[in-house]
């Protein structure tokens, strides 16, 4: 069949994510989607913008409280990271060296679980030495909304990566499963672009007041 | 399968030529990769340094945008051909984004 | 693989099977009708008991409580659980035979949205038996709906949840399938209306939902997990509700009417005998209502407090979309004009479509002056209002589009005497129920009001009110009458039934073959089937040689990942209740189920099927010898 096909480098065409027209409805669809979550991420930043600092009495915590530099410029550091390390994957991909694709993807995981681990020590950290809760105030709500969608996101990207990794470990690139590879590096970026946004408008904003 | 070959040609050739290509585009990429740490780092340094916040709002919101631009059209490489469709999406999508948050901003009070 | 004889030889469960995996837009297209048409029995059911109530003066025919549940219900079920799916088994069954395609771009896709949207329904209207309906009305605003108590709220923010994933996904799966799989030589502006209408709502649904989503999130949360999103107390705000609900409920508006003016100017040309007047002029009439659909939510809002600037901006972007609905409304009567017209039952729909329509739009545009909007809001002005765009285009092009499209999706033709007779019955009821609403609403009359008394001036309105409402049950009924008839006598039509299809859908035999089109057609202009008939040919002539036709294979995935939000959602629901330990397991449980099978789905290779050339040449012969 011909999604199963056997490439070379030499064969290999030159887009591979759009080369059948399964890969070009994903491709398409999966960029329609991210429009969609713009919007849905809009709408949650749009919440926070109008719920921060609204707190039930000033004993609650606030952002400026709240919030510490460095952390947040390692999150962004492995994030950022992460989105060049999957662009060097998708180079490999578009080269039709696995291995090196592989070997790239699992750096992207290794610096997306860092971040990871960082958020839940963040949010763990709010939670006992402010009591900063996703209960506790609507502004906790908010913040903890908009931050753990994000959060949420990147465990599913992380899932979605290894779950290919794995898949296709043993039977290589093909035609069939290069949509797929390139459609998850594109999810990853989208979450580097509305990381951007987070450690901007909710951290280094909220910083200033 | 005639769609899996669109160039016609020495195939050699075309191969070495889209290698080349590959290359020079990833050069490309990791120079943007720079710029946006750089920029990441403008935006970390202006905060920490304490300026005014009617300077460092627009200017770190500047820089994200900026960041975000290269981000898509590098990255995800919205400038490649192909993306017409992907394009008009974002940015109907980037419009209703940005009527949602002025609308929170100005006409939800209390 | 003797494909093609397989695939019509089952027995009854091997037909239930077939449906419950399907991932044919056609059967997918039957679901919807058949889904959206019991719900929209039951919110039929539920508007006669509300005009039943109000028929007299101070009736007890429901208690308050319960009319608030009914009303709420009545409102949703229609708008999500009706008009869409409605809408959306059209869009399936005609937009990829308009535009050439033997399917659509992720028949799997398709396949989940209609059991996502099914299962959400379910368990929405599941809350009948489980403790009560929600009550705060369809719009459940946040300081009513967080005060709601059993769990009503809580079928309908969960309910909405899982039905508006599956929108979500057909309408990406609508978009790509326009821009990706069209014939060969159909351009986009060679495409029939119906498919743009299609496209432009499809893009509507893409933004408009997510918010939709994220304030049902909020409002879960909410009343669910102790959040305090609009909770004033803990600092919440529940204008961000308001917001939210409106950003998505007002494109939700035109996601329903642009389907129904595309399905309209469709019988127009076709029964008129002429092209489609100002084509281009069309849809960019389409395109803009688009647009500003976007533009003009806060005029639900307008009491809300918003300001006199934020009030004079929403005025006036709404007034402005008056204009390219006007550009399509004199477009459908310049197409009539001069055709050779043939009074079918679609037509009559259509026709009377216009002037209904016409009706809504002008008192649309009467509240879209936000200081005359403060004396509409909320009474019965408003109700006659969104009843006269609602029913006067959307529902009217719903059964306009079912006479029409009834031979395309069955290959059989409905009653056309039962069919007027329906539709003198359901026109007269409409306008006898809703005309007189806007003087009831005028004279003080407010909405979701439950009974009023005698000597209000009331009393003689609400009663021609609801004898129109009879009228509507009585044509509804002699539809369905129609529907029975008409399928057990089952008499085939063949292909062109109507005798005057313009476009593609019309060309392919019917019954419509499972691969649609054995050859895709070559496409030469605009209404590409009326070309070739003009030129005195039979058939589209075809773009390519008879050859291998890749399919897509059944699957009950679908069904088990939405089943798994339907389970998850029982558990979110139940685990604040005092003693029910077993909540979050089955919470867990369900969304196990969920995410095992997309996983399952996502690792399992399914490469499809192909149908052999030699199998497409020998049916070909079997049909003729």
């Amino acid at each position: 069949m011909a999604a199963e096909q056997k490439f070379t480098p030499q064969t290999w065409p030159e887009s591979p994510e759009q080369a059948t027209l399964e890969g070009k409805n994903k491709f398409l669809g999966f960029w329609f989607f991210l429009g969609g979550e713009t919007v849905l991420f809009a709408s949650l930043f749009a919440t926070y913008l109008a719920l921060k600092d609204s707190v039930p009495s000033d004993t609650h915590a606030k952002a400026a409280d709240l919030f510490e530099l460095p952390l947040v410029f390692l999150m962004t550091m492995l994030l950022l990271t992460s989105s060049l390390t999957s662009v060097f994957a998708m180079y490999h991909m578009k080269n039709y060296s696995f291995k090196k694709m592989q070997q790239w993807l699992f750096i992207t995981v290794v610096l997306g679980l860092g971040f990871l681990a960082c958020e839940i020590y963040e949010f763990y950290h709010y939670y006992h030495a402010f009591e900063h809760k996703f209960t506790s105030s609507a502004f906790g709500s908010a913040f903890y909304t908009l931050v753990g969608f994000h959060g949420g996101h990147v465990v599913f990207g992380l899932s979605w990566i290894i779950a290919l990794m794995i898949r296709n470990a043993k039977r290589g690139l093909n035609l069939y499963n290069a949509p797929k590879f390139y459609l998850a590096s594109l999810y990853w970026h989208f979450i580097d672009v509305v990381w951007v946004f987070i450690f901007t408008v909710v951290y280094l904003m909220g910083m200033v007041g | 399968m005639a769609n899996l070959h669109p160039k016609s040609g020495d195939p050699k050739v075309t191969y070495e030529y889209r290698r080349k290509k590959n290359a020079e585009e990833m050069r490309m990429q990791v120079i943007t990769f720079t710029m946006m740490i750089f920029f990441t780092v403008i935006a970390f340094v202006a905060v920490g340094a304490g300026f005014s916040k009617w300077f460092i709002i627009p200017f770190v919101l500047l820089l994200a945008v900026v960041q975000v631009i290269f981000q898509l059209y590098y990255f995800m490489h919205m400038s490649h051909k192909g993306h017409e469709a992907p394009q008009l999406f974002m940015y109907s999508g980037v419009i209703v984004a940005f009527i949602t948050i002025l609308a929170f901003l100005t006409i939800i009070w209390l | 693989m003797s494909t093609i004889a397989h695939a019509q030889k089952r027995g009854f469960t091997g037909t239930i099977w077939e449906y419950l995996t399907t991932v044919d837009h056609k059967k997918i297209a039957i679901l919807y009708l058949l889904a959206g048409g019991f719900f929209f029995i039951v919110g039929g059911i539920e508007a006669m008991m509300i005009r039943i109530q109000l028929a007299v003066p101070n009736n007890d025919f429901v208690s308050a409580g319960l009319f608030n549940e009914i009303i709420t219900m009545h409102g949703t079920t229609m708008i999500f659980l009706a008009a869409m799916p409605l809408l959306f088994a059209f869009m399936n069954a005609v937009m990829p035979l308009q535009i050439g395609a033997r399917d659509v771009a992720f028949p799997f896709v398709n396949a989940l949205g209609f059991w996502l949207f099914f299962f959400g329904g379910v368990f929405l209207n599941l809350s009948w038996f489980l403790g009560g309906a929600p009550d705060a009305g369809w719009t459940s605003y946040a300081s009513l709906s967080l005060a709601s108590e059993g769990h009503g709220i809580d079928f309908y923010a969960l309910g909405l949840q899982i039905s508006g994933f599956g929108t979500l996904m057909g309408g990406i799966n609508f978009l790509v399938t326009i821009i990706n799989m069209r014939a060969p030589g159909m351009t986009y502006m060679r495409m029939p209306l119906f498919t743009w209408t299609t496209f432009v709502a499809s893009a509507l649904i893409l933004f408009a939902f997510p918010p939709l989503t994220v304030g049902l999130f909020m409002l879960i949360f909410d009343r669910m997990f102790g959040s305090g999103f609009f909770d004033v107390a803990m600092g919440g705000n529940t204008i961000i509700w308001e917001h939210f609900f409106w950003i998505f409920g007002h494109p939700e508006v035109y996601i329903l009417v642009l389907p129904a003016f595309g399905i309209f100017s469709e019988i127009f040309p076709t029964f008129a005998r002429k092209r489609l007047f100002g084509y281009s002029s069309m849809v960019f009439a389409t395109v803009l209502i688009g647009f500003l659909g976007f533009m003009v939510w806060a005029h639900h809002m307008f009491t809300t407090g918003l300001g006199p600037v934020a009030n004079a901006i929403f005025a006036v972007a709404t007034m402005a979309i008056a204009v390219p609905t006007g550009i399509k409304i004199f477009n459908w009567i310049l197409t009539i004009w001069g055709g050779s017209i043939k009074f079918t039952v679609p037509m009559l729909y259509a026709v009377a479509f216009i002037p209904s329509f016409v009706m809504g739009g002008v008192t649309g545009v009467m509240q879209a002056a936000a200081p005359a909007d403060y004396q509409f809001h909320d009474s019965y002005f408003i109700v006659a209002h969104f009843h006269y765009v609602i029913v006067g285009g959307i529902v009217l092009g719903l059964l306009g589009g079912a006479h029409f499209y009834w031979p395309l999706m069955f290959g059989t033709m409905l009653s056309e005497k039962l069919g007027k007779i329906t539709f003198v019955l359901f026109l007269v009821g409409f306008h006898l129920t809703f005309f007189i609403q806007h003087f009831l609403g005028l004279m003080g009359m407010p909405r979701r009001v439950w009974t009023f008394l005698e000597g209000q001036g009331l009393a003689t309105g609400n009663l021609i009110s609801s004898i129109g409402a009879a009228f509507m049950a009585l044509g509804i009924i002699v539809l369905l009458v129609n529907i029975v008839i008409t399928q057990k006598k089952n008499i085939q039509v063949g292909r062109d039934p109507w005798e005057d299809g313009r476009t593609l859908e019309w060309a392919i035999p019917s019954p419509v073959p499972f691969y649609n089109f054995k050859q895709l057609p070559l496409v030469r202009g605009l209404d590409p089937f009326w070309i070739e008939k003009m030129e005195g040919k039979t058939d589209m002539t075809p773009a390519e040689p008879v050859g291998d036709i890749h399919m897509p294979n059944n699957s009950f995935v679908p069904f088990v990942i939405s089943l798994g939000l339907f389970v998850a959602a029982f558990g979110a629901m139940y685990h604040a209740d005092e003693g029910k330990d077993w909540a979050i397991p089955v919470l867990i449980i369900g969304m196990l189920i969920t995410f095992g099978a997309m996983l399952y789905r996502s690792v399992k290779d399914d490469h499809g099927y192909h149908i052999h050339k030699e199998d497409l040449l020998d049916e070909a012969e079997g049909g003729t010898r």
